[in-house]
């Protein structure tokens, strides 16, 4: 009997596992990034790329270490363009846990950022977006400002967290 | 492939040549009433450099570019200043900085204007080579990539590959330089963009041979130093590289090296010289102006001072000196 009862405790946990395994996967593998006119006026402009923590800094040299600091596992980037001008960039950083998106948010807030209603948290500038939703961390930067560039990053910001 | 000795006896050699055909030293040379025992550098400035919209004036651009090179070699007249700096039938590098991305990077306009100089000077199309880490970076500079050998040629590290016989100098051991550094160049005019940096406190001159290298990221620990300053000890990167027009168009002075919008500010300025120690404290000034100016901690609070060129400056290295007392700052 209690032979039985080890076994069977045995298998709930691995597949209790298994299962946390497979959602793991899936979380890192999400898609965040909105197909061309899935938000208004945005069009992504090219393949997404992917970073893991060893190959980070091809991407961002300089900048790595303070993600890796704060448990990133892989990023992903691509970019994208409003009424086929403005263009931007969206970084999805997925990191070990909230606690290391929260470290990174943390360090971008200066005295000039607007909380801006995202994710679990998030802050704007006029130029850039910034927001948590658990394990992500989300950047998108615009490389012009306009009188539309806060809106519209906003909206694609949206986009981005609805698919994450 | 060259093996070890034959590189070294080449580099050497180059050396030895660009000491004796390109006229650097040329501040002092030219300039009689520069001191001879100080490291000159031009600090040239255009407020009206981006009109009200933003955009950068490309024709602004290559007139404070001649404002600089005849501040900086005493010579009005723009080709026969830089016919002063670059050897005839040589090979010339200019290496950008675009790892920050498309928002801060080596500006299109600042590396068009030197190649149109150069080409004037008599350097022939296919004897330049603008050139970064890698195509994005440079597409991020706003160039175009092109390997046709009658044209100016631009590539990156990732096309022209690295050489398989490490360098070394102090603690930087097993680097791997790019082979356009190494076997293609022999001199370049380094073209970085002034940013803050969040390891090394500033990035500038000295920082930007990162992108000369394969893996720059063993050479970060303690804040890059001593990392910068050995790796531009290197004999082919201290005799190679041996003019700076730095990039002050843009910079960020916090958040660096990555763009950082909210931390964008325009100096509108190019830093010129040949003492790349010199120019790194006089960018580091700058950026400890401008964050002072918007109430940011200096980066010594920061615990991010760029210690770095002490470093270079130091009797191991003699790179240059970061001594005010020995540095002829013009501000044009």
């Amino acid at each position: 009997m209690l032979r039985l009862k080890s076994w069977m405790f045995t298998a709930a946990v691995v597949t209790i596992l298994a299962a946390s395994v497979t959602a793991g996967c899936k979380k890192h593998q999400a898609d965040a990034f909105p197909a061309s006119g899935a938000v208004a006026g945005w069009e992504k402009t090219s393949d997404t790329r992917t970073y893991d923590a060893k190959n980070l800094w091809q991407y961002i040299d300089g900048d790595a270490e303070q993600y890796i600091s704060a448990g990133v596992v892989t990023t992903s980037t691509s970019d994208y363009k409003y009424q086929g001008q403005l263009e931007a960039t969206v970084d999805v950083h997925t990191m070990g846990d909230a606690a290391g998106a929260g470290k990174i948010l943390e360090a971008g807030r200066s005295k000039d950022a607007k909380t801006a209603q995202l994710g679990d948290a998030g802050i704007a500038f006029a130029q850039s977006v910034i927001f948590r939703k658990g394990p992500y961390l989300v950047r998108i930067v615009a490389y012009e400002s306009t009188p539309d560039t806060p809106q519209a990053l906003t909206a694609l910001a949206h986009g981005v967290e609805g698919k994450l | 492939m060259k093996n070890r000795r034959e590189f070294i006896k080449a580099t050497a050699t180059g050396a030895v040549l660009l000491g004796s055909q390109s006229n650097l030293g040329l501040a002092a040379l030219l300039d009689k009433q520069a001191d001879a025992t100080k490291s000159k550098v031009v600090v040239a400035r255009d407020p009206a450099l981006h009109d009200q919209s933003g955009q950068l004036n490309d024709k602004r651009v290559q007139d404070l570019l001649d404002r600089a090179i005849a501040a900086y070699t005493g010579r009005e007249k723009p080709i026969e200043a830089w016919k002063r700096i670059v050897p005839v039938g040589k090979v010339i590098g200019l290496k950008v900085n675009g790892l920050g991305g498309k928002g801060i990077s080596t500006h299109a306009a600042l590396v068009l204007a030197i190649c149109e100089r150069l080409q004037q000077a008599g350097v022939k199309p296919g004897e330049i080579i603008v050139w970064d880490r890698n195509a994005r970076d440079l597409e991020a500079c706003g160039l175009t990539i092109s390997n046709d050998p009658s044209r100016i040629r631009c590539y990156g590290n990732d096309v022209a590959g690295f050489e398989d016989e490490p360098a070394a100098f102090g603690a930087a051991k097993n680097v791997k330089l790019s082979r356009i550094l190494s076997q293609e160049c022999e001199m370049v005019i380094n073209l970085p963009i002034l940013k803050d940096h969040q390891l090394a406190g500033v990035t500038f001159s000295m920082k930007n041979m990162y992108g000369v290298v394969q893996r720059p990221f063993e050479l970060h620990a303690n804040g890059c130093n001593p990392g910068v300053a050995d790796l531009n000890a290197i004999p082919a990167v201290r005799d190679k590289v041996r003019f700076t027009i730095g990039d002050a168009i843009s910079s960020v002075y916090d958040g660096g090296p990555g763009f950082h919008p909210e931390h964008l500010w325009q100096p509108n300025a190019l830093v010129v010289g040949e003492d790349r120690v010199a120019i790194d404290h006089i960018a580091w000034q700058m950026i400890e102006r401008k964050r002072a100016e918007v109430g940011v901690p200096t980066l010594e609070a920061a615990n991010r001072p760029p210690r770095y060129i002490a470093t270079a400056a130091d009797a191991d290295h003699k790179l240059g000196t970061n001594d005010p007392q020995r540095i002829h700052l013009m501000e044009i």
